[in-house]
């Protein structure tokens, strides 16, 4: 489907071999134990990542993020995964550059897709990105002082570098940190403080650039109709913006001329947090990153965790079982999350709550099934290392959800069968009967916020949002995991890549995925009784070192975990480096481009189809 | 309220007629204030993180807000009561909280629901977080929960309403809106290189003299560990204080009503 030559060299060693050799002086591989890949000269990163994109076919920038190697060497380094859309394994390669005065070539000109991910790592680590057409603070705002994932970045509550700190275990004291802090608020101010001129510099940063102020002669040269400039700003609260995020629209008449997404509004600090964690402690934390599908969340990271775990001597995959209710558990989220996905696309677009209503009843059933075995109805924390943490139990029995007053009370077996083969085909079906068809849902949608597959591969798109521009690329396919490879589906694809396709791919997903999980249930009887953790469970496992990549498709597109265990040398409780690549985060680089040329009620619409949730875009 | 029974406003003191029960009331006027501002709160339509999500399904078909009078969500804080704080603040957002809280009428009241919102929650040593929204706004209802279920969103918003049903228009301070005009709006916090809270300027300077002057700052003194046989003591302290005194805390009260009442003359007649 895409215009870029598909390259022979099919494997990762062969395509490292074709870099070495066409820069013998500039490519070393990383020889440093448990890190795979190559280190380039950060001099010539450009051009070496364009021979990497055009030469060796490896066409889609997964991730791009940075690391902080402070008191293991000096030196901060950029790290970049590229995909081939052909599929298979990563082309992992790295460019360092000292701590101070960090600056690495901007990669935007080959990958646009880099653009939020590099101004991420310069508002959180402080490296420049020379060639970057808009290096602003993305997360925090400006004026921020200092770039907090900094390893020597201390926040105002820090007592620790990792959990669990001194004071709660063995000390026993549990205080609240307000308690020490002379402000009683999570605040810190550096010692130079101006307070003679404190303002609020940052509005005016995200309005400074935007070619405010056109004078009228410019406008008036033009023959036609006269329209005037305007920016527009929406959000960060809005009842359409699917949560606390802002964009800031230049329109001419009623004509989107650009547009700027500004986020940060839910930085909840989670990849900081992370790093203080233990391995372990990360799991529920994931729950909250995309809070609609908390259980693909956990097999992200799981299958991160396990890669580096996989390096060690005694390690045990997760039995069979585990992988069936793992998958069963996921397709389940992949639905829930697209009944919601559809219902909010439908507000977006005017129908306001009728069909969302509906939507929500349908995911409340598939709730009931979560709460029934993980005890919580949308923060699941289900997966472990090598495993789940629970069986599915034998009766669903809960007295938190009445109907007619009456506690219910079935065999799981039973409930999830029906689920599976009755309703929720029934209700995929009524969806597409009252939607597809309605002729308000088409003229509003078909051909609105186009996104042509070649701009999609190049803006990192993922997910729904790649494939209904007709990339057949799911990483459920392109790079295995679970049992995946035994079962039988399809990948949903969409030529169109308008909000009307990112509507229709989503039911087309959503069939896939009954069709999957109608394969799950008789597995899930054959291994009834059978173990569903591999080894045995350790809550404070010590992690080989080395760096991992664990992805997985999630509802939302492509979510990956890239972790690097170092420090200790008999492999240390924390991670040093836990970087969420997040699905709603980057598909957000292309919303701009979507958009210009729309009208400003198109931009909810196309905002919905994208299916963003801020929890993740912000982390 | 889908039926509308009078008998439930009557004042036991007025009698009425057999043939008239059901068509009239005496109430005496808080009782008919509280009582219609509290069957039609106005949420305002508001998420923040994940818990939104909770509350957009107490909103839904299954658990039905508007069995209470709630389901009419409003986008524009202008004509919103009640605002839900659903989900974790953060410091860039706090701005525009403050500012939508701010721009709400009185009476207006906030329900923070979840850990996050009532003290930090997971995310509380976060740099970008806010430990709970009440140390900026004044809270009325906390509901825990991570996220809290529907069915505990709706315990705390009937626990609202029980809290609407006990202000009387007799204590100023309970319904400050009656009785001396709007409060004073909230100070909104400034973005600089961390959040700053106009109320704790004066703080703020004199640690940065301390720092200017090369001495520490920014620091508590770490407290001793709490003693646990303290508290229980000092719960029975505050109990007898309170159960021997209501004639004094009705004359408190009575007090603090000439305050406001002389608070308001003065701003009128200045
Ligand atoms: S309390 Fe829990 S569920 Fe609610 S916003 Fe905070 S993290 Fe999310």
């Amino acid at each position: 489907m895409t215009d870029y030559p598909i390259v022979e060299a099919t494997d990762i060693p062969a395509a490292i071999t074709a870099l070495k050799q066409h820069y013998p002086d500039a490519v070393k591989e990383d020889t440093r134990q448990g890190y795979s890949g190559v280190v380039v000269d950060r001099k010539r990163l450009v051009e070496i990542a364009k021979f990497i994109r055009d030469d060796l076919g490896f066409d889609y920038l997964s991730s791009a993020t940075a690391v902080d190697y402070y008191g293991i060497a000096d030196e901060m380094e950029m790290v970049y995964h590229a995909y081939r859309t052909a599929g298979g394994p990563a082309l992992v390669f790295k460019a360092q550059t000292p701590r101070d005065n960090p600056e690495i070539p901007s990669l935007v000109e080959i990958w646009p897709g880099a653009d939020f991910q590099e101004r991420e790592a310069w508002d959180l680590y402080g490296i420049r990105f020379p060639g970057h057409p808009n290096l602003k603070r993305i997360l925090l705002w400006e004026g921020f002082h200092g770039h907090p994932m900094r390893k020597d970045w201390h926040e105002a509550y820090y007592e620790q570098d990792h959990k669990p700190f001194d004071s709660r275990w063995p000390a026993g004291h549990v205080r609240r940190a307000e308690e020490l802090n002379v402000y009683g608020k999570n605040v810190r101010y550096p010692a130079d403080i101006d307070l003679s001129k404190l303002s609020d510099r940052s509005e005016e940063a995200l309005y400074s650039d935007l070619g405010l102020g056109v004078s009228i002669q410019e406008l008036e040269g033009d023959a036609s109709l006269k329209t005037d400039r305007l920016v527009v700003n929406m959000g960060p609260h809005h009842p359409s913006t699917h949560g606390v995020f802002r964009m800031i629209i230049t329109l001419n008449g009623e004509t989107i001329e650009s547009l700027e997404p500004v986020m940060g509004y839910l930085h909840r600090n989670h990849e900081k947090i992370g790093e203080r964690n233990t391995f372990l402690h990360n799991m529920p934390f994931t729950d909250r990153l995309d809070y609609i599908s908390s259980m693909s969340n956990n097999l992200g990271y799981a299958l991160a965790v396990e890669q580096l775990l996989a390096k060690g001597a005694r390690y045990q995959p997760p039995t069979y079982r585990a992988e069936v209710i793992r998958v069963l558990m996921v397709e389940l989220t992949r639905i829930v999350n697209h009944y919601w996905a559809i219902g909010f696309l439908l507000n977006d677009l005017g129908a306001f709550f009728t069909p969302a209503l509906y939507a929500i009843a349908e995911r409340e059933k598939i709730l009931d099934f979560f709460e029934a075995t993980a005890g919580s109805r949308m923060m699941c924390n289900y997966m472990r290392f090598g495993g789940v943490f629970k069986d599915i139990p034998e009766r669903i029995r809960s007295v938190a959800n009445l109907v007619n007053d009456r506690v219910r009370d079935f065999n799981t077996m039973e409930y999830l069968t029906e689920l599976i083969n009755e309703r929720i085909p029934r209700s995929i079906d009524e969806l597409d009967e009252f939607l597809t068809e309605s002729e308000i849902v088409k003229s509003r949608s078909i051909g609105v916020g186009y996104l042509p597959p070649e701009m999609a591969i190049a803006y990192s798109a993922a997910g729904p949002l790649l494939r209904a521009s007709g990339v057949p690329y799911d990483v459920r396919r392109a790079e295995p995991y679970s049992i995946y490879p035994e079962l039988d589906f399809d990948i949903a694809v969409r030529t169109h890549g308008d909000i009307y396709d990112r509507y229709l791919i989503r039911l087309d997903e959503m069939r896939e995925s009954v069709r999957i999980l109608k394969q799950i249930l008789p597995r899930l009887e054959r291994t009834r009784g059978e173990p569903i953790f591999a080894g045995s469970k350790q809550h404070t496992p010590r992690v080989p070192l080395g760096e991992a990549y664990g992805r997985v498709e999630n509802p939302k597109g492509e979510l990956g975990f890239y972790i690097v265990s170092a420090g200790d040398e008999k492999g240390p409780q924390n991670p040093w480096r836990y970087h969420v690549r997040a699905p709603s985060f980057i598909n957000l680089t292309a919303l701009g481009q979507m958009c210009i040329g729309h009208k400003v009620a198109d931009v909810v619409a196309i905002l919905g189809s994208i299916d963003i949730v801020l929890g993740e875009t912000d982390r | 309220m889908s039926q509308l029974d009078l008998r439930e406003l009557n004042s036991t003191e007025f009698p009425i007629p057999d043939e008239m029960q059901g068509n009239v009331a005496i109430t005496s006027l808080s009782k008919i204030y509280n009582w219609s501002r509290r069957s039609s709160m106005w949420p305002l339509l508001f998420g923040l993180a994940c818990c939104a999500i909770e509350m957009i399904a107490t909103a839904a078909s299954r658990y039905d807000l508007s069995r209470f009078g709630m389901e009419v969500m409003r986008a524009s804080p202008r004509q919103s009561d009640l605002m839900i704080v659903s989900g974790t603040v953060t410091k860039k957002m706090v701005v525009p909280i403050v500012r939508l809280y701010n721009q709400m009428p009185e009476p207006k009241y906030v329900l923070a629901m979840g850990a996050c919102a009532s003290g930090g929650g997971p995310f509380k040593e976060g740099y970008n977080v806010v430990s709970g929204i009440d140390q900026y706004l004044p809270v009325d209802v906390y509901v825990p929960g991570c996220p809290p279920t529907p069915q505990a969103l709706l315990f705390g918003l009937i626990a609202l309403q029980k809290k609407i049903d006990g202000q009387s228009l007799a204590n100023l301070d309970d319904v400050p809106w009656y009785g001396v005009g709007p409060s004073e709006p909230t100070p909104i916090p400034i973005l600089g290189p961390d959040i700053i809270d106009p109320r704790q300027m004066d703080l703020i300077r004199r640690q940065a003299e301390l720092a200017a002057a090369g001495k520490p700052y920014g620091i508590r003194e770490i407290p001793a560990p709490v003693q646990k046989q303290e508290a229980p003591q000092v719960e029975a302290k505050t109990k007898a204080a309170s159960e021997g005194s209501e004639d004094e805390a009705k004359a408190e009260r009575m007090r603090k009503r000439e305050e406001a009442l002389a608070r308001k003359k003065a701003r009128q007649g200045s």
